[in-house]
């Protein structure tokens, strides 16, 4: 099946494109707005942003492959993303991805073959006080351990 | 001493919703501001009081605006930067989620100021949480008449919407911000013509950092005198500071500008963790010049004396690392960090970036050579002030000050891997 919106998700666009004076501009909204959908962009979806947005395919592509949150390939259930900045490697996240490759076999840029869970490392996540950082889909999870991430982990289907 | 201003709501619970900020004067000056003061002299009075930008350069606020051309047939845009992407930054985050109403009480003066009737926080995409407790207290906002065509009935025209960034440090340099909100790959535009004339869909304007402009409401409140009094000459006012790393008690602290920098980690951040003790510290985000344990002793926080260390205040972003931290893995650290964040747009910066990622690298892995040092130095003079956008120099400020101040603990990692590789040779016996 062809991407396409639902017309709920369309009355959200045009919302969207109402909050700025040009159409262009509702591009990165709409790319989160698959991706949250979605898990990712994939290019059958990027057509559907060009064509809702009446932009330029090449257009699309070049912005959604300059952003790094826009996963460009498919993702795990749940998207591991461990910050491997200054303070959150100072306080320990290279022990986090070591205890990952241990535990569930997973490096950065992998997903495992159940499609459970996508690992990858981020920069700066903006919450070094709470270092080591780990963020899981949208949600921040502080002073991460290899017994805490256990906890959290074992809870997502 | 720490004091309360931008963080004046912090510990009240839940000051996000906009009932609890007006039961706290939350909106109190408001309307008599917009009703009784003309824009020009709200923009005086910050001019006067010497609020500096809090993202990070600390150019006067008041004087930012002032850059506005005086007659325009466009329509002025506010952009509030709330990217908070230089490593080490979590101030905004506090703000945004803790005190919402705030930062729209100051986007309101703002605008009014500079006669903006739209505005848009440009928010980091990460934060998920941050962007949707903005639109909550937005809709509440002009559920409330607060927002909207006319101002609790003034008159005045405020609309702001949030823009979520998607992955990209480099939009928080203020016109990759701008490209990004227009919808394209966020790489910085050439200076001059400034945003303050050519920004945003090319109209005039400002853009400021979320704690600077959620130091609006109190400084219009109590007066340009009353904020100056506080904090030194140069640097007026108090000011976030995230501390982070080898402490105790990292967290985000407000205290006066000028507060010595050893008071922010041994009383406020509860000192160096037990058993180790201060090496090094980064006192305004990653990209900017660090401070040897004996720097630190002496070392204020505020614009000037930083600047006379060699280094800045940047964002207030304090990094701290103990005896524990190995400085060549640090900077190769943050030389990754820059490396992948590099826009691609100029060259020295594009390519130097990852060069010093990779020099560094091999230094790490036992293949330094002893000219690495002076070569990794030079590849800094090759990309500082030769590119579009402070970038390049970002990436700079922490290698060349790693190596050459700590110079000698690169030069034993080198010696160290070149003596392994002799043993090895000699006893393939072969020559090196």
């Amino acid at each position: 099946m062809p991407f396409a919106f639902t017309s709920e998700e369309r009355s959200e666009i045009d919302e969207l494109i109402g909050r700025y004076p040009d159409r262009q501009s509702a591009l990165l909204p709409v790319l989160h707005l698959v991706q949250r959908r979605e898990g990712w962009l994939e290019r059958d979806a990027l057509r559907a942003v060009a064509e809702v947005l009446e932009l330029p395919l090449l257009h699309v592509e070049d912005v959604a492959t300059f952003y790094t949150m826009y996963n460009l390939h498919p993702v795990g259930r749940h998207h591991i993303q461990i910050c491997k900045n200054l303070s959150c490697s100072l306080l320990g996240s290279a022990e986090l991805l070591q205890w990952l490759k241990d535990k569930y076999s997973l490096t950065p840029g992998q997903t495992d073959s159940d499609g459970r869970f996508t690992l990858t490392t981020v920069e700066c996540l903006g919450a070094c006080g709470d270092a080591p950082v780990v963020q899981i889909n949208d949600e921040y999870h502080a002073n991460c351990t290899p017994e805490r991430l256990e906890q959290i982990l074992a809870k997502l289907e | 001493m720490s004091e309360k201003i931008v963080f004046k709501y912090i510990d009240i619970p839940a000051a996000d919703k906009l009932s609890v900020y007006r039961e706290h004067d939350g909106y109190g000056n408001l309307k008599q501001l917009l009703t009784t003061m003309q824009p020009s002299q709200v923009t005086e009075i910050v001019k006067d009081s010497g609020l500096r930008g809090r993202g990070g350069a600390g150019f006067p606020a008041g004087v930012k605006w002032g850059f506005l051309p005086p007659q325009s047939d466009k329509p002025v845009y506010l952009v509030c930067n709330a990217d908070e992407g230089e490593p080490g930054t979590f101030k905004d985050r506090e703000i945004i989620e803790k005190s919402p109403h705030q930062l729209l009480e100051g986007m309101i003066i703002a605008c009014y100021a500079i006669g903006a009737t739209r505005a848009y926080i440009y928010i980091r995409g990460e934060f998920v949480k941050g962007a949707h407790i903005l639109e909550t207290a937005i809709r509440e906002a002009r559920e409330a008449g607060i927002l909207g065509k006319d101002v609790l009935g003034t008159g005045v025209e405020v609309d702001i919407n949030v823009h979520r960034g998607a992955g990209a440090y480099v939009c928080g340099e203020e016109t990759a911000l701008l490209e990004s909100i227009e919808g394209k790959r966020g790489q910085p535009r050439l200076k001059p013509p400034f945003p303050a004339v050519v920004g945003l869909y090319d109209c005039p304007t400002i853009i400021n950092n979320v704690e600077t402009l959620t130091s609006l409401p109190d400084i219009l409140a109590n007066g340009a005198e009353w904020y100056r009094q506080l904090g030194t000459e140069k640097s007026a006012g108090s000011k976030l500071f995230s501390i982070s790393g080898h402490v105790r008690r990292p967290g985000v602290y407000e205290l006066k500008l000028g507060t010595p920098l050893m008071e922010l980690i041994d009383v406020h951040a509860g000192g160096i963790r037990e058993g180790h003790t201060l090496k090094a510290c980064i006192p305004g985000g990653s990209s900017v010049p660090i401070l040897t344990a004996t720097e630190c002793e002496t070392a204020r926080l505020d614009y000037e004396s930083l600047e006379e260390q060699g280094t800045m205040l940047g964002s207030g972003a304090v990094i701290v690392m103990d005896d524990s931290a190995s400085i060549p893995h640090t900077t190769s650290i943050l030389a990754d960090f820059y490396a992948h964040e590099s826009c691609g747009q100029c060259t020295p910066c594009r390519e130097g970036t990852r060069w010093m990622a990779q020099i560094l690298h091999r230094i790490l892995a036992g293949g330094g050579k002893p000219e690495d040092l002076d070569l990794l130095l030079d590849i800094c003079d090759n990309i500082s002030l030769k590119t579009v956008c402070p970038l390049g120099d970002a990436a700079v400020g922490p290698v060349q000050s790693a190596v050459t101040k700590f110079r000698s603990e690169f030069e034993a990692l080198i010696a160290s891997s070149g003596a392994s590789r002799s043993v090895a040779a000699t006893k393939s016996g072969s020559e090196v």
